[in-house]
């Protein structure tokens, strides 16, 4: 059995705003779009922050926002968006057979805590010692909950009601491809008929960068293209991003009336070794397997983002497949949205589909000049997503019908 | 040529041809299961960090997995390794470092730990206000590699795949105190769809640090019998008060039962239903009348196409929390029935306590062994009865019976809710 997967429902937010409307006005119709980028609160990194978002509209009860740090709110919000845009708010009955695979990072510190403890924890006279009697007076008893990564589908679940399944997968960018290839798999082999997936990332956290900071990934200074990060030693300029999508089979979204934005007709997923070629050459062969040909050509929605050997290499083989008709044009989505880690994947899914949906395409927001005008409509939307240190992932995301 | 087997949907049957554990009672399936069946406790007090002011000072910690670089992380990997190292050689499977299918492993979640921020701040420019921006000043002139790398989440799966070459990106998961299960289940579903012949699953959880037994602690989820470390953990007992935290690994190759067949490896048991629910009622707690629970147990058995009678022994969730094993109890009653009576249920947590996100794994590994030793592991520590909770829990002593279909039930915080049924061969 193989059967046809529809994207049918689709929640977006970021700093470019909530939902299908504000991304398409702020990227397909804004010439040229522009990035929100806040280069004021963390300097010397830039980074996308999330539109303020009216969270009692998506997640009604207060003591529910409480119970969550950030990324779960801005996550819990836009799955509310995505089964609203499915049609399938209320519905009781479709949300207990509803899937959820989510792709979760989390891990969020209660900032002023820690900061407490270190300016005094080496003083001490047993610095474990007193480590252990502020750790345990100081921390708030929720938030080891709001930082657990499988509480975003928990919370999901508590406010929206989806008790179908519930998985969280972690393993930042590579994460986000996994969780829509496995709901891509079961749809399309019977192993279920209707799932939400996706994941979600906020940016301006100081945890976050100090993590992503000791491994030297973060791009510090002016905001500049993706494809121009290579040469000035490359890194990553983060985004907030949240982007969920109803994923369902073709006879179980037309027997309940409801239209696709776009079928999902591929993800693939592979681990190259990162030495130098490894993940061009998986890449290379994941566009041969969805079959990106001269005769069927793609446009990328590519989630490179700006690290230096990565970037430098996934640019290489769409240039090559440019040369050879099977790619239009490129889009570094990362110019636009920032990186969303988890959320990237998903998020050029849900682009894609929106670009198919609109008739249309996204403008070029690149200095280097390696994004042209796409001419015309895309025929179909190929969606790249590299994570910083592993894993290669590519989607395909064609009209349905 | 053999004869192609079938389930009862016309799925391809899924076979279990290795496994490997470590928990705190050792190291190897072998040791584990002798001192399961001894009713031996790996419960102990903890030593791998100062216990004062901790309300909670006892853990299943693993201390004899070398742990140079002394990090949760690391240990997690360490000892998933061994433990999927044991899997892979019983199963026979494929050549050293060039597994033929893909991995799914269940990971706590990681971050940086205390020594390395204390390193941090203490080594960066004092005139600089902000804790973390003093952090971050000092990060990124440090370019640690394999700091950056081990606190990604993707790490301990990533490691794992480089080791045994693993196929496809390798899957990291959680779903809390269900993971390891789940992990089991994406390996199922994947053989089940024909995506591949085998699957590696492991579920690993050495994540026993100072801060996370405060956190569990803040939650009120942990026993605080700390005078006998391994009385403490004491599922369906009416003193029972919390469980206790451990750590552990358990790896195990799942099959198409053809292909195993057809090459000659031997069968040890088959998972031959799975099944998966979500809770919407709490964050820590189950709807009060067990129906997500109730539901999962019933789609569990539905999947494996048995009828509920055929069940000959239950490998409990059983954590020793209060509201976990009346909830498991009553959602098993109203499944079950009169027949529960005539069930033995056995929570190996009461000798290994609680190994988190590997639980599952552990479980279902040591449900094989039940099959194929036909020996059941005790709940020990089962001195007061709980009397709301009319269950036979194997007190105190293995028993010798006949098992041929377990079902084996794993329950998280976030509504998480994973049950299998593993049964013996044939299918």
């Amino acid at each position: 059995m193989e059967r046809e997967v529809w994207i049918t429902g689709i929640g977006l937010t970021s700093s470019l705003g909530e939902g299908l409307e504000a991304h398409w006005q702020a990227m397909g119709l804004a010439d040229p779009p522009k990035p929100i980028i806040d280069t004021a609160t963390m300097p010397p990194f830039a980074f996308h922050p999330m539109v303020p978002l009216d969270l009692d509209k998506q997640i009604p009860r207060r003591a529910d926002q409480r119970q969550m740090e950030p990324w779960q709110r801005i996550g819990t919000y836009t799955a509310g968006l995505a089964l609203d845009d499915a049609g399938l708010v209320g519905d009781a009955e479709r949300l207990a057979q509803t899937h959820m695979v989510v792709a979760a990072g989390a891990g969020e510190r209660d900032m002023a805590v820690d900061g407490e403890i270190l300016q005094n924890v080496s003083k001490a006279p047993s610095p474990d010692e007193f480590l252990n009697e502020r750790l345990g007076s100081d921390l708030r008893p929720t938030l080891f909950l709001a930082q657990l990564p499988n509480l975003l589908a928990g919370n999901i679940s508590i406010v929206h009601k989806v008790t179908g399944s519930s998985r969280t997968l972690l393993g930042e960018e590579i994460s986000g491809v996994s969780a829509v290839e496995i709901a891509w798999r079961r749809i399309r082999s019977g192993q279920g008929d209707i799932f939400i997936v996706g994941g979600a990332s906020i940016a301006g956290r100081k945890d976050m960068v100090l993590q992503r900071a000791i491994g030297g990934t973060v791009w510090a200074g002016d905001p500049i293209s993706v494809w121009a990060r290579p040469d000035k030693g490359g890194g990553t300029i983060l985004g907030s991003v949240a982007a969920f999508l109803v994923l369902e089979s073709r006879e179980h979204a037309e027997k309940r009336g409801k239209k696709p934005y776009a079928r999902l007709s591929g993800v693939v997923s592979g681990q190259s070794r990162r030495r130098p070629g490894d993940a061009r050459e998986t890449a290379a062969q994941q566009f041969d397997t969805l079959g990106v040909t001269g005769a069927a050509p793609a446009a990328v929605l590519s989630g490179a983002t700006g690290m230096a050997d990565a970037t430098r290499e996934e640019q290489d083989l769409l240039a090559a497949l440019i040369a050879e008709g099977r790619v239009t044009t490129v889009r570094g989505v990362a110019n636009m949205l920032g990186s969303g880690i988890e959320a990237t994947f998903p998020s050029l899914v849900a682009l894609g589909a929106l670009a198919l949906s609109r008739g249309g395409f996204f403008g070029p927001v690149d200095e280097t000049g390696f994004e042209t005008k796409q001419a015309g409509v895309p025929g179909r939307i190929a969606t790249t997503t590299w994570g910083i240190w592993r894993g290669e992932g590519l989607g395909l995301v064609e009209p349905a019908g | 040529m053999s004869q192609s087997i079938k389930d009862h949907r016309g799925r391809p049957v899924v076979a279990i041809t290795g496994i490997g554990v470590v928990t705190s009672l050792g190291q190897g399936l072998q040791d584990n299961w002798a001192a399961l069946t001894a009713g031996r406790s790996g419960i102990h007090r903890i030593s791998r960090f100062p216990i004062t002011h901790l309300r909670t000072t006892i853990a299943g910690t693993i201390d004899f997995v070398k742990n140079e670089r002394g990090t949760a992380p690391a240990l997690t990997l360490a000892t998933g390794e061994l433990a999927a190292e044991e899997a892979i050689a019983m199963a026979g499977l494929g050549t050293p470092g060039d597994f033929p299918g893909p991995l799914f492993t269940a990971i706590p979640p990681v971050e940086m730990e205390w020594p390395r921020r204390r390193a941090l701040y203490d080594s960066a420019n004092p005139d600089i206000p902000d804790a973390y921006d003093r952090m971050i000043d000092v990060a990124c002139r440090t370019n640690d590699d394999f700091e950056y790398r081990s606190t990604l989440y993707g790490y301990v799966a990533e490691s794992l795949a480089d080791r045994f070459g693993t196929k496809g990106a390798p899957i990291s998961l959680t779903t809390a105190c269900a993971s390891g299960a789940t992990a089991i289940q994406l390996g199922v579903e994947a053989i089940r769809r024909g995506d591949s012949d085998a699957a590696l699953c492991v579920g690993t959880d050495c994540s026993v640090t100072a801060e996370a037994v405060i956190r569990f602690s803040l939650l009120s989820a942990l026993s605080n019998a700390n005078e006998t470390p391994e009385a403490a953990s004491k599922p369906f007992s009416k003193d029972r008060d919390g469980f206790v935290i451990a750590e552990g690994a358990a790896a195990l190759v799942l099959e198409n039962y053809d292909t195993a067949r057809a090459r000659g490896a031997e069968i040890l048991g088959v998972v031959r239903g799975a099944a998966e629910t979500a809770d919407d009622f709490h964050r820590t707690r189950s709807k009060p009348d067990g129906s997500a629970i109730i539901k999962v147990i019933r789609d569990t058995i539905d999947d494996a196409g048995i009828e509920m009678e055929q069940i000959d022994y239950i490998n409990a969730h059983g954590t020793s929390t209060p509201e976990n094993d009346r909830m498991e109890a009553m959602s098993l009653d109203a499944v079950l029935g009169s027949h529960l009576k005539e069930i033995p249920i056995s929570s190996n947590k009461s000798m290994i306590g609680h190994t988190l996100t590997a639980a599952g794994a552990i479980e279902a590994a040591f449900s094989v062994q039940t099959i194929r030793t036909g020996r059941i592991p005790p709940t020990i520590n089962y001195k007061i009865p709980d009397p709301t909770i009319e269950l036979d829990v194997v007190p105190n002593q293995a028993r010798d019976a006949n098992v041929s279909v377990i079902l084996s039930n794993s329950f998280g915080f976030g509504g998480q809710n994973a049950c299998l049924i593993i049964t013996a061969e044939p299918a």
